[in-house]
């Protein structure tokens, strides 16, 4: 029986692990929806975000006025990137728009250290930090902090999804997903579009940032943990947000269980590539991913 | 005015199909290998020729690789640094299990193992395509990494788990290992990539080139008329992790002189990237030119201030370094992108015409 409810903890810290790694996920499907261009930089534009909110913190606003500044620089970043780098690389290969955010994660990177300098940022936004004990005699343990943390990233999705659906600029963002020679003629401004994406990215990325950050603390390897959200995009597809939610779930259960379970037989640490051979294995039954558009190819 | 092909007539079609149709280019690059190889090590200093030359030769031979599987074959791999590190490891082993082995064929068989190992994460190619390909590639990255940190027979159970590379011979002369003089590994090193790449550039022009370069085109319309993906894409896979494999050999035995996983991490890979994608897809001379200027720009960068009399603080100049980096990146994407090798062409295309352009 304690077995039994060891095994319910460890999927439950890895559904809470998984919401966190669709998080970063999210950033990275919005923006390859409306552009097509699958963005490098999302990682570091997460530490980013994250650098400016624990700035402005320590300079000493509340709370609410640094992440309306954070997020204000995140719109703005989403204008530069669209006034200096987009509006010249249309209609080139994505080969080379990955490898200009490949560039732009570069640059963003030294711009952040250069702002607030390269320390570790502890961050304490006030995410209540006990632990809950449930099931018979209390055996397992629940984080607060991970519920918290899945709580706010469902509702980013709620609220993202409900943004796609009813509003306007939702509309066209769809629009524009589906076929962009579609959306221009029928008079979608391209250009606003791209910026408005990049801005929702940007957010998603202040929001991503400061749950990672309040766990880990602000530091550099936040940008790696970004390159975990790849094989959750590529399992659940890499158009989809409901596939980003799903993958995110399988990667971050299967990699704990796994980590519990196989690692001690092979010499711990899998979880590093375990997520990666997953979503191969996975891609070779399915090459478009769980959610991904069915790829049609024509001569 | 020099370079024309007016008045060079062939009248075979040997000529006709040489690697280097005009004789100023084949001179051109005979005289640049020649002096790579007679001038350079007797005016270089230990600074240019070990922290320099050497590290740049062995990336040039790494971007050829990652050329032939993205540039040619147009298959996106993130895993060059991965296969590196196989070379690296299994001539490692083969090194201290076969002492009696000449140190090029340890390299070669290094190069043949990160073959194979490409050839089995290359397998996923076939139904994968484009950026979901690229994200599987990165299972071979951290798999690969984690295994030889992991599994100590790798590293023939050092204490340490970082192992020093072996010192090994040729021609008398010690060429691996840090107690080899930096000339004797500069040649041994020249070498290597002086003969890789007159292969690579033989390859890619030949028949398997052009089978790749129709995968690479339109897959399904090269299947259609009579191109096997499956042998096709695997042989790219396995040329790409032989030169990978090569180069980690040499970057471990030669230039790090240890043999570590560290050294090869997933930052190694997109180095080799952005080596291709600046150098020019799908050209080997491009290979070199991408190799030298992502190498020598973070160099040039944290020296340059220091020539204008400017004291900046250091750790202000790398996170500067990154932004410049970062930025001449985007620069060059969106001023060239296809490359310095493309410039380069453009440059001939004017020479032809110098002093008298229409």
């Amino acid at each position: 029986m304690l077995e039994f409810w060891f095994f319910i903890e460890v999927v439950l810290n890895g559904m809470f692990a998984g919401t966190m790694y669709a998080l970063i996920a999210l950033g990275f499907v919005l923006i390859f929806k409306a552009s097509g261009v699958f963005n490098f930089a999302q990682g570091f534009m997460v530490l980013f975000a994250a650098l400016c909110f624990v700035g402005f913190l320590e300079m000493g606003l509340p709370m609410i006025v640094a992440f309306v500044l954070a997020g204000a620089i995140m719109v703005a970043w989403a204008f530069a990137v669209e006034r200096f780098v987009l509006r010249y690389l249309v209609n080139q290969e994505p080969i080379i728009l990955f490898m200009a955010t490949i560039g732009i994660a570069f640059f963003l990177e030294g711009f952040g250290e250069l702002l607030w300098g390269a320390d570790v940022h502890p961050l304490d936004i006030g995410i209540p930090d006990g632990a809950w004990f449930v099931g018979p005699d209390g055996v397992m343990m629940v984080q607060q902090f991970d519920v918290s943390a899945a709580i706010i990233a469902g509702g980013l999705v709620a609220v993202l999804a409900l943004f796609f659906t009813y509003t306007r600029i939702g509309r066209a963002l769809r629009a524009v997903a589906d076929d962009h020679q579609a959306a221009l003629s029928v008079g979608i401004p391209l250009n606003q579009i791209w910026i408005i994406v990049w801005a929702v990215a940007g957010l998603v990325a202040l929001v991503a940032g400061i749950i990672w950050g309040s766990r880990l603390g602000v530091q550099f390897s936040l940008s790696i943990l970004a390159l975990k959200a790849l094989p959750v995009l590529i399992l659940g597809g890499f158009t989809s947000v409901p596939g980003a939610i799903v993958g995110g779930l399988i990667i971050g259960v299967g990699e704990k269980v796994a980590e519990i379970y196989l690692g001690p037989y092979i010499g711990g640490g899998i979880e590093e590539w375990f997520a990666y051979v997953v979503a191969m294995l996975f891609l070779l039954y399915r090459p478009q991913g769980l959610f991904g558009d069915k790829i049609i190819e024509r001569v | 005015m020099f370079y024309r092909e007016a008045g060079i007539f062939k009248t075979s079609y040997a000529a006709d199909q040489a690697l280097f149709r005009i004789p100023f280019d084949r001179i051109f690059v005979i005289s640049v290998v020649l002096f790579a190889a007679l001038v350079i090590p007797v005016i270089g200093n230990e600074y240019w020729l070990g922290s320099i030359l050497i590290p740049t030769l062995i990336m040039a031979i790494a971007t050829i690789g990652l050329n032939i599987l993205l540039g040619y074959c147009g298959q996106l791999s993130l895993g060059t640094g991965a296969f590196m590190a196989a070379g690296a490891f299994m001539g490692y082993k083969i090194a201290t299990a076969f002492p009696w082995m000449p140190i090029w064929a340890v390299v070669i068989l290094g190069g043949i193992c990160a073959a194979m190992i490409g050839v089995a994460f290359g397998l996923p190619s076939l139904r994968i395509k484009g950026f979901y390909l690229a994200v599987t590639t990165l299972a071979a990255q951290f798999f690969l990494l984690w295994l030889f940190q992991k599994v100590p027979w790798f590293v023939n159970y050092s204490i340490s788990g970082v192992p020093t590379a072996p010192p090994r011979e040729m021609f008398g002369y010690l060429v691996t290992g840090a107690e080899a003089s930096v000339e004797a590994r500069y040649l041994f090193i020249l070498a290597f990539t002086v003969i890789l790449a007159l292969i690579a550039a033989n390859l890619v022009r030949g028949r398997i080139g052009r089978t790749w370069m129709a995968i690479r085109d339109m897959d399904i319309a090269a299947e259609l008329i009579g191109i096997k993906p499956l042998p096709t894409k695997l042989s790219a896979f396995a040329v790409s992790s032989f030169y990978c494999g090569v180069a980690g050999v040499l970057w471990a035995f030669c230039y790090i002189n240890t043999v570590e996983a560290t050294a090869f991490d997933i930052f190694r890979s997109f180095t080799v990237l952005f080596m291709v994608i600046i150098g020019g897809l799908g050209s080997i001379l491009g290979c070199f030119l991408g190799a030298f200027f992502i190498f020598l720009l973070p160099i040039f960068l944290n020296s340059a201030p220091g020539w204008v009399g400017l004291e900046v603080p250091t750790e202000l100049i790398s996170h500067v370094e990154f932004m410049v980096f970062g930025a001449l990146i985007v620069f060059f994407l969106i001023v060239e992108p296809h490359g310095l090798a493309r410039l380069w062409a453009i440059t001939k295309e004017k020479l032809r015409l110098w002093p008298f352009p229409y």
